[in-house]
């Protein structure tokens, strides 16, 4: 474990609640008015952890332990996601299958700790959570096997940083599809707009926002904290197979990786301006789309 | 890596038409496709024939990307039909199984391959999609309008997969073949119009009674 890769780790848990925040920039310019301020989400984490907690007596172990194993897993696949095209501080070969189940056990503790809390309602939530990330897991896995398949290498940071101009112009369709496939996951996963809005509290709407509503105070900090280190995570292998060559310095690196995790805020502040919600219904075909994506990329490395 | 380009577009379009609801939308990516497919044989033949290819290409793009859709929307205009085109199985489970048959295509690619023709896997497959798009759309969808949209797929495939294998064609049978499609357009616009008149809609499971 090298130090670098300590202090750029450490930067990101620094710098994930930004994200949120240019996301509600970009969305309050583009609706003319001025939006709440670019670090709002750390007043709210500071104000949040503050509070005490209250537990429903209906309510268990469980349902305390969901924020907590949830922040926990994320952190971990933190740990796994490279910096740009320089490594992560734990990787190591096949961590791509550790990233895709540590996000994986945090949906899981999130929608066991909305059915504890015994709300019809939160089951709900729950019940759609587990649905819709079924059908994007695969479609992510697939994404990653073919990317995996494409740079030779087994290990997230590895394979992003194989990836090169070169690799983009041999098999650049392919890579195409992969980033759509996981634009659209990341928008899923991550509860933004054509799938859930993230601002409404309508039980016709609501997947992520209302599996959490019963907790609040250092719970509900930690779960804003996770769900902004989820966004960064997802984001940054989609930013990392973006980017095209391997600049060997590393301001540069950190510069242009940075620069491309803010142009991927402003770029779903828009998605989520210029799109509506889509229709329930809709979604697994959204999803089954990305899916179609991946597959596609996939036929296409292996030919 | 430009043809390899064009022939995911294709199967895009594919897919596209596979997930798509509105009868409209149907049409006008049936419309890009074969514009698309028009295009082809410049990237794929040799250039010393370039006075016909390019007039087959300004032909084919004309037919299958202009004057098919403006017949199948006015057929689709004069029907006063529901605009959505009324799958037998969902459109998820249409992606689904579309994935199925892509996989298929490749494998299926990868052995014609094999036998030495010398064109690549994917242009193979690109033309096998197509075609196994085009029959499950004729076979999963109740519409007549949709079941001519999934011929006009299926036909795709078939000059794609023509112009892959056997490079040299003679022009006439090229020009035989997109006239024999353009009369069968046409004519399938004209019974559509005239299933509506006869029976106020043209969803084909409820035309059993037309046996003698």
């Amino acid at each position: 474990m090298n130090v670098v890769a300590c202090v750029q780790t450490v930067l990101v848990l620094l710098l994930a609640p930004l994200l949120p925040g240019v996301i509600n920039r970009t969305k309050a310019f583009f609706a003319g008015r001025q939006g709440p301020p670019v670090l709002q989400l750390y007043f709210d984490l500071w104000k949040l952890a503050q509070k005490g907690a209250v537990y429903s007596r209906t309510t268990t172990w469980v349902f305390r332990a969901g924020p907590i194993v949830g922040l926990a897993a994320v952190l971990v696949a933190l740990f796994l996601t490279p910096f740009g095209k320089s490594a992560a501080p734990l990787a190591f070969g096949g961590d791509l299958i550790l990233f895709a189940y540590l996000l994986g056990l945090m949906r899981f503790m999130t929608v066991m700790a909305a059915l504890d809390t015994g709300s019809s309602f939160e089951g709900m939530g729950a019940s759609r959570e587990a649905f819709f990330s079924m059908l994007a897991e695969p479609a992510f896995l697939i994404g990653l096997v073919a990317v995996a398949r494409v740079t030779g290498s087994l290990s997230l940071s590895g394979m992003l940083a194989n990836v090169s101009a070169e690799t983009w112009l041999r098999v650049g369709p392919a890579l195409v599809l992969i980033a759509a496939a996981w634009m659209v996951i990341l928008l899923a996963e991550n509860s933004r707009i054509p799938v859930d809005d993230p601002n409404t509290h309508l039980e016709l709407t609501m997947i992520h926002e209302v599996m959490v509503l019963d907790h609040g105070g250092p719970d509900f900090a930690a779960i804003l904290y996770g769900a902004a280190l989820k966004l960064w995570v997802m984001g940054a292998l989609l930013v990392s197979l973006l980017i095209p060559v391997h600049p060997g310095v590393l301001w540069k690196n950190g510069l242009m990786f940075l620069g491309g995790m803010f142009l991927l805020a402003v770029g779903i502040g828009v998605v989520e301006s210029i799109m509506a919600r889509l229709r329930l219904a809709r979604v697994p075909q959204l999803l089954m789309g990305a899916m179609a994506l991946a597959a596609l990329a996939m036929m296409l490395v292996l030919k | 890596m430009l043809l390899d380009a064009v022939f995911v577009l294709l199967i895009l379009t594919n897919l596209i038409l596979l997930g798509s609801s509105l009868l409209s939308a149907s049409i006008r990516i049936v419309a890009v496709q074969g514009a698309v497919l028009g295009v082809l044989p410049f990237l794929a033949m040799a250039p010393d024939r370039l006075g016909r290819v390019l007039f087959l290409a300004v032909l084919t793009v004309a037919l299958k990307g202009g004057v098919f859709p403006w017949l199948l929307n006015r057929a689709l205009r004069e029907v006063h039909v529901r605009r959505e085109v009324a799958p037998l199985v969902g459109y998820s489970v249409s992606l689904a199984l579309g994935i199925g048959l892509l996989a298929l295509a490749f494998w299926l690619g990868g052995r014609i391959r094999d036998i030495g023709l010398g064109v690549s896997v994917l242009s193979l497959s690109t033309a096998l999609f197509m075609m196994f798009t085009g029959l499950f759309l004729v076979i999963s969808r109740q519409k007549a309008l949709s079941q001519v949209l999934g011929f006009l797929v299926l036909e795709n495939g078939i000059y794609a997969f023509g112009l892959l294998v056997v490079v040299n064609i003679h022009w006439l049978i090229e020009l035989g073949v997109l006239l024999d499609v353009f009369v069968a357009v046409f004519i399938m616009g004209v019974a559509i119009d005239q299933i509506s008149r006869a029976f106020d809609h043209m969803d084909v499971d409820q035309m059993n009674h037309l046996k003698g």
